[in-house]
């Protein structure tokens, strides 16, 4: 029973990443019509903008230190950041600590920016191009925007920790009436979900319950007569792609002291986020989210010992079986629209 | 009765298949005017430095090829010629080899063995590269030197610990300095039962690939030996990122250590998971919980952060060591890069300078006789204390270091301290176990 809960929050937290994803990659093929390929990247910007922010807090200067050498024998030049001169070592220290939080108000412009760059700059250029060349061109965005990151950040993982209050873990086995000990569950991956599901919420909300997301719905539903009507829906969307753009970046940040990020992060999340979206339906927000959660579930449960014991390798391939199963029969998709993807 | 159908069309046809397949092993015979491939004939000889400089190892690759920079500027006699001077061999005199000047190429192996043999064989066959050496993954040096194999020039491998490199998959015209599996649980295992005691029990998480399965078999192998018990062995896609679903069910194991067989991404990603999942803070069968990392990088250690802290492991070489060939090394190196070299780069370093070496004690560039004088060679001043170049399976018997992620580091390569310098004796092995057959030199030509 307790193998079965922790696989549960595992899976929990894995479907956190591949819904906020898959929810921003269906709101463009939703809204613009787009295979956004390079969604993954956007991602990945999201956690560089955490590393990049906390370079920012620990610019520092050198003092050298006479007492110690470095690998050359010379005085050691100890780095002091300047948010200790600034605020004083004890509120410098609590500054850099909390990088990754504080990453998420520094996120959401760079991030709506890059979005609105990216389609104003190249993807409207394809939206009355077949679906195989949209899928090229975002693709190749992609390497290249993974290629910059690299560019600048070196091909190595860089560690991103937690801020300290959040290292850890705790025994929820504890609280639930279980043995101590045998369901631990990090802190971080617990706050990972949660800041999941607001951001989900938020999303819905926004679109659910604003004028701008009833024009969007309306939009997404029958784009030529809302135009009718006089309403600026490509403005809306570009708008909408911002956003997409946003729910991955802080997707990323908040990933980063999960796991260490580095420029090929985009990627491995890329293709499975795709096929939540295709398993979850085209263009189907609450589809996305249900997938992402669902296929985080079936992909932890798959790669338990019990069950690789008796199918070996089914951990790797269970997402892709279910996407099989699912487009054979259900081509929309647990959720999608009548005629997506049935053509 | 018989037709004869001969057109245009016909003979063209035939020519260009015949002419295609008249110019397709040219690599065999490329160049071979002295009886061998690539032969030098000018005042200059070409090296091949096949080392990634895309994909993951990227930064692994890029300080590879730093330090066979600094070892062609130290055999044309330019910087303060490094190891040249601690080196027990005075063969080589700054000169270049054999009085040619040192020039090199560069190929992106992108950690793929098909790409590292394309990037090795466009080198061969069209810059003249004399030897190949470099790479940061076994995959890589199995493909590659079964192709120099091939084609007739030395391989002097990189970074690559898997037993296979030089054990069933040898060849005669291939050489490793770097380290392997067996070794590492040979040093590893009695400080692991020093410090943790022989009644453990461990469970393994293991890359699903070559490397991963002789890294498993050496250190469980070797621990078991010493009175620890295997409760769990694991294989984990080598395309794993999150490592918590392998890692929740160590919790409901029956396991008191956490050996994680995973190099590069896989190790910072699987370490760091198992760090988060509380396992260096538990209590399991009345003992701390351990975690061990059989092999170490310093670069991919830097990507684990302070989740290294205490965590034991192995290593080839690294900078803090204080013999005079480490030190003249680190000097070198350290003045013209800035910081540190990693044990990649010093391996790098050591394989280009022992191939030097090995040409000029030959007085020839034929890889059968560098081979024959890489063979059964003695060494020392290159950082690991006395050295032999195994003739049996061109594998080098040195010290191993067994090290510690260190609690309170200077700066961010001070990551690792040296545990222990477990001596040659306790690594060396019959070169038979592994099988494997090293056939013939190959000259090419």
């Amino acid at each position: 029973m307790e193998a079965i809960i922790l696989q549960i929050l595992n899976g929990l937290d894995k479907g956190s990443a591949y819904a906020l994803i898959a929810l921003g990659l269906t709101l463009i093929f939703g809204t613009l019509g787009v295979v956004n390929f390079a969604h993954g990247a956007l991602f990945m910007i999201g956690a560089f903008c955490a590393v990049t922010l906390s370079r920012i807090l620990s610019l520092s200067h050198t003092v050298v230190d006479e007492t110690q050498k470095d690998f050359l024998g010379n005085p050691l030049q100890v780095e002091v950041p300047y948010v200790y001169n600034i605020f004083g070592q004890a509120t410098g220290e609590a500054i850099i600590d909390w990088a990754v939080p504080l990453a998420i108000l520094f996120t959401i412009p760079i991030m709506i920016g890059v979005g609105w760059i990216m389609e104003r700059g190249l993807i409207k250029h394809f939206y009355k191009r077949p679906h195989a060349d949209q899928i090229l061109v975002t693709f190749g965005l992609a390497i290249v925007l993974q290629e910059v990151i690299k560019y600048f950040y070196g091909a190595n993982p860089i560690p991103t920790p937690a801020p300290e209050a959040f290292i850890g873990s705790f025994d929820f086995g504890a609280m639930i009436g279980f043995e101590a000990g045998q369901i631990i569950y990090p802190y971080w991956r617990i706050v990972y979900f949660m800041f999941a599901a607001v951001i989900i919420g938020a999303v819905f909300a926004f679109l659910q319950f604003t004028t701008f997301g009833m024009v969007v719905r309306a939009g997404m539903a029958d784009r030529e007569t809302v135009g009718l009507l006089g309403i600026n829906i490509d403005r809306r969307f570009t708008i909408m792609f911002g956003i997409a753009a946003a729910v991955a970046g802080l997707a990323g940040v908040m990933y980063t002291p999960i796991n260490s990020p580095n420029y090929h992060m985009g990627m491995d999340f890329l293709v499975l986020s795709f096929v939540v979206v295709v398993v979850g339906g085209m263009g189907s927000l609450p589809g996305a989210v249900l997938a992402g959660f669902l296929l985080g579930i079936l992909e932890s449960f798959a790669s338990m010992p019990e069950v690789t014991s008796i199918i070996p390798g089914i951990n790797q391939v269970i997402i892709y079986l279910v996407a099989i199963i699912i487009l054979l029969t259900r081509p929309r998709g647990l959720m999608g629209r009548k005629g997506v993807m049935e053509d | 009765m018989s037709k004869t159908n001969l057109t245009r069309r016909g003979v063209l046809k035939t020519g260009a298949v015949a002419g295609a397949g008249l110019a397709l092993p040219t690599y065999l015979s490329a160049a071979g005017h002295e009886g061998f491939t690539n032969a030098p004939t000018g005042d200059t000889v070409t090296l091949g430095f096949n080392v990634p400089q895309t994909g993951p190892y990227a930064d692994e690759g890029a300080d590879e090829l730093r330090a066979y920079e600094l070892a062609v500027e130290h055999l044309n006699g330019g910087g303060d010629g490094g190891m040249l001077n601690t080196f027990s061999s005075k063969a080589l005199q700054g000169n270049g080899i054999l009085g040619k000047k040192v020039e090199y190429v560069t190929g992106d192996t992108q950690t793929k063995s098909d790409a590292a043999r394309a990037s090795a064989k466009s080198m061969i066959e069209k810059d003249g590269a004399v030897m190949i050496t470099g790479g940061s993954s076994s995959g890589v040096a199995v493909a590659v030197q079964a192709l120099c194999q091939e084609a007739g020039v030395i391989f002097m491998a990189g970074l690559t610990h898997s037993n296979d490199t030089t054990g069933k998959d040898k060849k005669a015209n291939g050489f490793r300095h770097f380290f392997n599996s067996y070794m590492t649980g040979a040093a590893l295992a009695p400080v692991l039962a020093n410090n943790y005691g022989t009644d453990r029990k461990a469970y393994h998480l293991t890359a699903d690939y070559n490397w991963g399965y002789t890294t498993e078999e050496a250190v469980r192998t070797s621990t078991e030996a010493l009175g620890w018990e295997t409760v769990g062995t694991v294989l984990t896609p080598l395309t794993q990122t999150d490592f918590s679903s392998y890692i929740t069910p160590v919790l409901q194991s029956d396991a008191d250590v956490l050996v994680l067989n995973h190099y590069g991404g896989n190790m910072v990603n699987s370490l760091t998971n198992a760090v988060q999942f509380g396992l260096r803070d538990r209590v399991a069968n009345g003992k701390n919980f351990e975690i061990v990392v059989p092999l170490y990088s310093r670069l991919m250690a830097k990507g684990a952060g302070a989740n290294v802290k205490g965590i034991f492991g192995s290593t080839n070489w690294h900078w803090s060591l204080q013999d005079e060939g480490s030190k003249a090394f680190v000097q070198s190196f350290g003045t013209k890069y800035g910081f540190p070299p990693s044990q990649a780069a010093h391996t790098c370093y050591v394989q280009a300078i022992l191939y030097a070496d090995a040409v000029e004690r030959a007085g020839s560039f034929n890889p059968c006789a560098v081979g024959e004088a890489l063979k059964d060679f003695e060494f020392d001043g290159m950082g690991n204390g006395p050295t032999l170049y195994r003739g049996e399976d061109h594998q080098c018997f040195k010290d191993v270091l067994v090290v510690k992620g260190k609690e309170n580091p200077t700066s961010e390569f001070d990551l690792l301290e040296i545990v222990e310098i477990t001596p040659v004796e306790q690594v060396t092995y019959d070169a038979s176990i592994f099988g494997g057959d090293l056939g013939s030199c190959n000259p090419g030509a």
